[in-house]
């Protein structure tokens, strides 16, 4: 229970998605302008993160580490398919997020109404599929602990998103210099953001 | 169908070579154009991440760039050739799919010739899949456009793309560590007189700062580029 609790801790603050990897800028950066739909897209993104991640993680196990398919007789155990493994991570994220788009429209159309239009988008954030190649270097020991994984990294990205998102919607009332405005600005505060997280670097879990 | 389709290409094709030179204007606007006025970095605002992490050292961030390109190009032309056969309701699929053979390939190659790089870049090779760079200008360009076109939109893109990633790589190996392609540039000299290297630029926030002030600068040269808010 602990080592669940430490990595999910970690996942959110220490190794967060956007100010330690830069995962999922292009639409942290382009969706962040109204805290509303930053909100949308935040949990969409925790939604299909703490989806993927887990599913990717039975596929390498079972199917593309090498030995993985030892399952299937001796012949096989020593294939490997882990070159396969960014084709199959890819479709298993653009087919989840299909799947996911669907039961939500079927099941809950308020819910849909309020993240329809990101879930298309989250097909090619880099934060998801950079979830699952995490999740392949880090050599979990089980779903859970994968599933934890994905979960805190979506929670860490909502957070990042969120609290640039409140940020712009203040900084619209400054006198930012005119060259500096919008994009500009956004990275400069994106990084003094990202050295404040450098200080949860020190913690040992 | 599909015959129809495969006649009528070639012949598309060469009616425009013919009116149109090699290296029309036009043409060369696709390659200059990504270099300043319509950055894929810091005016489209597409495949930040990348940028953002790779860019320690001088190295990597150019097999970075180089690799983009191979991809973006590739990528560019096959979508193009297919893109009178692609369903458009199945399209990102096959986008995805062609992306992702094709950055399988150059990650196979450059585990294969430079083990220690591919290391270095480790999972940001694969995730070129879902830098928005490759899926938006196919998505922008290449579905629209014909082979010869969208091979060059794809080259000048990239090497908008490789173009900033190579400042900002060069800026932060240079006062972070006073190397240039990890070869020293600082005399010694100077480090005796009391300079010291500037750890922080080093680390990932700064790669953010590097790249707002990078985009400052062009805006106050290119007045056009500035942003209402």
């Amino acid at each position: 229970m602990e080592a669940y609790f430490n990595l999910f801790v970690k996942s959110i603050f220490i190794e967060n998605m956007i100010f330690a990897y830069f995962l999922g800028m292009c639409s942290y950066l382009a969706v962040s302008k109204t805290v509303k739909t930053a909100v949308g897209l935040g949990f969409a993104v925790i939604f299909v993160l703490a989806i993927t991640v887990p599913i990717n993680f039975l596929l390498d196990t079972y199917l593309l580490r090498p030995g993985a398919l030892s399952w299937l007789g001796a012949d096989y155990a020593s294939l490997d398919l882990s070159f396969l493994s960014f084709i199959m991570f890819i479709a298993v994220i653009a087919s989840m997020v299909q799947l996911v788009e669907m039961i939500v429209e079927r099941f809950a159309p308020a819910l849909y109404g309020a993240l329809g239009i990101f879930l298309p988008l989250i097909a090619v954030n880099c934060a998801i599929l950079g979830g699952s190649l995490f999740m392949q270097q880090k050599d979990f020991s089980g779903v859970g602990e994968s599933a934890v994984y994905g979960l805190g990294s979506g929670i860490g990205w909502l957070l990042a998103i969120l609290a640039i998102a409140a940020i712009r919607e203040k900084i619209t009332y400054s006198n930012v210099p005119a060259p500096l405005r919008g994009l500009g600005i956004t990275f400069i505060i994106t990084g003094l953001m990202a050295l404040g997280f450098m200080s949860f670097m020190g913690i040992k879990l | 169908m599909s015959s129809k389709n495969k006649n009528k290409k070639p012949v598309v094709l060469f009616v425009k070579e013919e009116k149109e030179p090699l290296f029309s204007k036009k043409n060369r606007a696709l390659l200059s154009d990504p270099l300043d006025d319509n950055n894929p970095i810091t005016v489209q605002v597409l495949g930040i991440c990348s940028a953002l992490a790779i860019t320690v050292q001088l190295k990597p961030a150019i097999v970075m760039s180089i690799s983009v390109m191979a991809v973006m190009a590739a990528s560019n032309v096959i979508i193009s050739l297919l893109r009178n056969l692609i369903p458009n309701r199945i399209r990102i699929i096959v986008q995805l799919v062609v992306v992702a053979s094709m950055v399988i390939l150059v990650d196979q190659v450059l585990r294969a010739y430079a083990y220690d790089v591919s290391k270095e870049l480790s999972i940001f090779i694969g995730l070129i899949i879902t830098n928005c760079i490759v899926m938006g200008r196919l998505e922008a360009f290449a579905l629209g456009n014909g082979v010869w076109k969208s091979f060059l939109d794809g080259v000048g893109n990239a090497a908008g793309y490789g173009f900033i990633l190579i400042v900002v790589a060069f800026f932060r190996e240079f006062l972070g560590s006073g190397k240039l392609l990890g070869y020293q540039v600082i005399p010694d000299a100077l480090y005796e007189m009391g300079y010291e290297n500037n750890g922080l630029m080093l680390l990932s926030p700064m790669a953010l700062i590097t790249v707002g002030i990078f985009i400052w600068i062009q805006r106050a040269r290119n007045r056009k580029l500035i942003e209402k808010n």
